[in-house]
């Protein structure tokens, strides 16, 4: 057969990662989108980083050196987003709450990412008795509104209340509780079919353990899709955080900032005309879980080869056939 | 380009004007990777009453050619040139002229039967469906459900659906592959369409099915002057139906030629190439001149005794025998062919030899292991004695692990070798399948499909194994890519001495391996014995049918078996 010389290309680090792949695999409005969400997500990560830096004064910061802020201070002056009712500065409270939000979706996501994928591969694979009580007890959790389950565990954990990194455990493993059947059940689905793959059966007729082949032939095979699902939880962690502050349970001002917490506390002001404490808090809360779906919705559409969208036809020159054709050709041509 | 006038019918003068004329069609598809050019410059005319026949292998763009007959290219598609059915550019008209032109002058028969028909509704409703789509369109009378109904009635009683007034009222799951295929071609026919695109309308079938439906596509060709544009990679049925073939590769028509002439004296060396690769039912048999059986006195690998295999049913409903009964001897050093068709138990049988599949009755004894009592830990000593190929070479490879990785990973999991020494051993085979050993860096998307089946093979003899089981391994290839690895399987195999069971479901393809071949039937094994004295005088009344249905890639040839086989093959 005719040997072909042409080594196969290496994709560069960028073109392998999952957001920065998918920038360039885009085109059209898809790109505009994917880019939009990517900007949005940045600016919130780049805001919890940076929040000490960023923020003018102090989370629980209610005074300075000229004394007392004072309270429900409009807009403008020292006080950029104007102050709340017990005197705390908005944009502070903002850029600070960015913070909280990002360790709670971190800790939650990953939390759940680990849970639910062990036990997914563990369930799908194995299948049996133990699969079947796990799948039951993740349809139970489903069937709980996932602010409840969230509220139980969080009281279940510590009473409700907390400082910084209690609060923020509490409420990633509240949210880890929620999402762990979903991450289950997408891995376990993912397992069953690959199951009966042929590449996983001849490893079987090889004499593969059942640990070989959940480690090496499954686990990178049934986790493709996690990307996707993390950025769309992640949104969701930040809603179920949000829910869980403004029905006060999340974290106590003092030892954090919280969108959520503020809302609940602006809920008052609204009907006397002070709009700035609630409008921020919101727009932070809007704008991140925005970002985040519009990323994972769009690594959706770019993953599925017939939503995603592709230059016309008939614009490159005639050298761009792909090498497997090339090696196709030579196979059928060879001899 | 040829402008048609007017809308006389075409059968009264058939010279006058063809029923299809393409001209200089291109079609470029996007694709991540770049366009990919998939039609680049095809002209050719179909005359009414005439069959012409597509063929290439995949990629040719022999597919592509007959979607946009009928205007059915995704949107990633551009196409240049033209289509002119009935004088109508079937590139440049607008959907609802396109709507008009499907169906009535030309229409489509697609591959798989089972999904082209919708489960949820009866197979007259689906018929009828066309025939109303189409009344009351361009001024004519709208079309009363009874009246599409009679409609429908007529039309598969066209194509031979027995009791048809009863049966328009079944659903597709009521009826078997064979007839759901003819229900597809009675839907096609509803509006009585001058030319029909049949898509390979018999590769999802059964040889003895396939017999049956290439006759009913010849009696329409004759009874009612319909043309056929045939869309097919096999050249058996090539030579049995076609009038004319056109050649295509890579996009372009390599040669058009009258299908005896085109077999007789191919001009091109592509053409040449394609048909020298076609198994021939009879030539280079294995066991050619043989009159005993070979290898008896070796050592028995494999024995079935009244092997009995059952899946479990349903809650009240009985099990499933897939396979019933059976018996057979594989020794050392032999190559055991096992042939059937679709659901006759060979791939359970092959499975159920690699512990995959339970055994449920009679012994089945793998390398003196009892099968029936059958646990992982005690039989996994055994398996590095036992190599397997799968059918679809794509899907039996570690999608993220390099080909290397994939093909040492027994070596990994028996013989815990160094990282060295599984590079070497890796390497030596990859040069025994004929692969450079540079391959084992690459990952398997990264091999055309005959390569993976190379590799395929390589992991699979990695551990010199004494048996070896092949299941289908090469019907998911091109004619030439199968006829490659073919060779090469037998090479090695002349080399290695390994006991092979080679299951396949096409008769040319085991004769060519196998010594001593097996026809099962619906779970029995009807018949064995040495392979050319099966194919050439076979016992059993089914295996009579499976040779007299198997089409010979030879015009002449296959013309003069289809008389004599006509009352065997009741067609």
């Amino acid at each position: 057969m005719g040997t072909i010389v042409l080594e196969p290309k290496r994709k560069s680090l960028l073109d392998r990662l999952p957001v920065s792949s998918h920038i360039r695999q885009s085109v059209g409005v898809q790109r505009t989108m994917l880019l939009i969400g990517v900007v949005l997500c940045g600016v919130f990560v780049l805001a919890a980083v940076f929040a000490p830096l960023l923020a003018p004064y102090g989370y629980s910061q209610i005074s300075d050196v000229d004394g007392s802020f004072p309270a429900q201070a409009e807009p403008g002056g020292k006080h950029l987003l104007g102050t709340t009712v017990g005197g705390y500065d908005v944009l502070s409270r903002v850029v600070w709450g960015s913070q909280t939000a990002l360790a709670v979706i971190v800790a939650a996501v990953l939390m759940s990412i680990f849970l639910g994928v062990f036990l997914g591969l563990v369930s799908g694979y194995f299948g049996g008795w133990l699969d079947r009580v796990l799948v039951v007890i993740a349809d139970a959790i489903y069937a709980f509104p996932t602010l409840l389950v969230a509220i139980v565990m969080s009281i279940a954990i510590n009473k409700g209340q907390s400082g910084f990194w209690g609060g923020i455990l509490a409420c990633g493993f509240a949210i880890t509780a929620v999402f762990v059947p979903q991450y289950f059940r997408v891995i376990r689905a993912e397992t069953i079919r690959l199951k009966a793959e042929p590449f996983v059966e001849s490893a079987q007729v090889v004499g593969a353990s059942s640990a070989r082949i959940i480690g090496r032939h499954i686990f990178a095979n049934a986790t493709r899709t996690l990307p996707l699902i993390f950025t769309l939880n992640a949104s969701e962690a930040i809603l179920t955080l949000a829910g869980l502050g403004f029905l006060g349970f999340g974290i106590e001002p003092s030892s954090a900032a919280e969108w959520g917490f503020d809302l609940n506390k602006a809920m008052s002001d609204a009907s006397s005309g002070i709009w700035w404490t609630g409008v921020f808090p919101g727009l932070a809360i809007v704008l991140t879980v925005v970002g985040l779906t519009l990323v994972g919705e769009s690594i959706n559409d770019l993953n599925d080869p017939r939503l995603r969208g592709r230059k016309a036809a008939g614009k490159g020159g005639p050298g761009s056939t792909s090498g497997a054709q090339a090696a196709i050709a030579a196979e059928v041509r060879g001899s | 380009m040829t402008i048609n006038l007017g809308s006389v019918s075409d059968q009264s003068r058939p010279e006058a004007r063809p029923v299809l004329d393409i001209d200089h069609l291109k079609v470029t598809f996007a694709t991540d990777g770049g366009d990919v050019y998939a039609v680049k410059d095809v002209s050719l005319e179909v005359k009414a009453g005439e069959v012409l026949a597509i063929v290439g292998e995949s990629g040719s763009g022999k597919t592509v050619t007959a979607k946009t007959i009928l205007g059915l290219l995704p949107e990633t598609a551009t196409s240049g040139g033209a289509v002119l059915i009935n004088g109508n550019n079937v590139i440049s008209v607008s959907a609802a002229k396109l709507r008009q032109i499907r169906g009535r002058d030309v229409a489509m028969v697609f591959q798989e039967p089972s999904t082209a028909l919708n489960p949820v509704f009866t197979v007259g409703w689906q018929i009828a469906e066309g025939i109303r789509a189409h009344a009351g369109g361009d001024g004519g009378k709208r079309v009363s459900g009874k009246e599409a109904k009679a409609r429908a009635i007529e039309a598969l009683r066209k194509v031979g659906i027995p009791d048809p007034e009863h049966r328009v009222n079944y659903y597709p799951h009521q009826f078997s592959g064979g007839q759901k295929q003819r229900v597809v071609i009675a839907a096609a026919l509803a509006l009585n369409p001058g030319l029909i695109v049949a898509d390979e309308p018999t590769t999802a079938l059964d040889v003895t099915v396939q017999a049956e439906i290439l006759q009913l596509l010849r009696d329409l060709r004759d009874k009612y002057g319909t043309s056929i544009v045939l869309i097919t990679h096999n050249m058996g049925v090539v030579a049995d139906l076609a009038d004319r073939v056109v050649v295509m590769y890579q996009g372009d028509v390599v040669e058009e030629a009258p299908v005896r002439v085109l077999f007789a004296e191919p001009k091109q060396d592509y053409t040449k190439k394609l048909l020298a690769a076609v198994p021939h039912l009879g030539h280079n048999s294995a066991s050619e001149g043989m009159t005993e059986r070979a290898h008896q006195k070796a050592k028995v690998l494999v024995e079935a005794n009244n092997l009995t295999i059952e899946y479990p049913g349903r809650l009240g409903t009985p099990s499933f025998k897939a396979v019933d009964g059976v018996s057979f001897t594989v020794s050392e050093g032999e190559v055991f062919g096992l042939v059937g068709e679709s659901g006759s138990g060979k791939t359970t049988i092959g499975r159920a030899i690699a512990g995959l599949n339970r055994t449920s009755g009679g012994s089945l004894k793998v390398l003196g292991y009892e099968m029936l009592n059958f646990k992982e830990r005690t039989f996994k000593p055994l398996r590095k004695d036992i190599g397997f190929v799968f059918q679809d070479p794509a899907a039996s490879f570690n999608p993220q692990l390099t080909i290397g990785d994939c093909v040492a990973e027994p070596m990994m999991i028996h013989t815990n070798p160094s990282p060295a020494q599984a590079r070497k051993r890796v390497g030596e085979l990859l040069e025994s399948v004929q692969l450079p050993a540079s391959y084992a860096a690459r990952y398997p998307h990264e091999l055309s499909g005959g390569q993976r089946q190379r590799a395929s093979l390589a992991r699979a003899l990695i551990l010199n194994p004494k048996l070896l089981i092949a299941d289908e391994p090469t019907s998911a290839l091109d004619v030439s890519v199968q006829a490659k690895v073919l060779e090469l399987f037998k090479e090695i195999q002349a080399e290695f001495g390994f006991a092979a069971l080679f299951i396949s479901h096409d008769l040319a393809v085991v004769d060519i391996l196998s010594q001593w071949i097996g026809v099962l039937y619906k779970g029995k094994l009807v018949e064995q014995g040495i392979g050319s004295q099966v194919m050439g005088a076979p016992q059993h009344d089914y295996t009579k049918r499976l040779i007299a249905s198997l089409p010979v890639p030879d015009p002449e040839e296959q013309a003069r078996r289809r008389e004599e086989h006509r009352a065997l093959l009741g067609i």
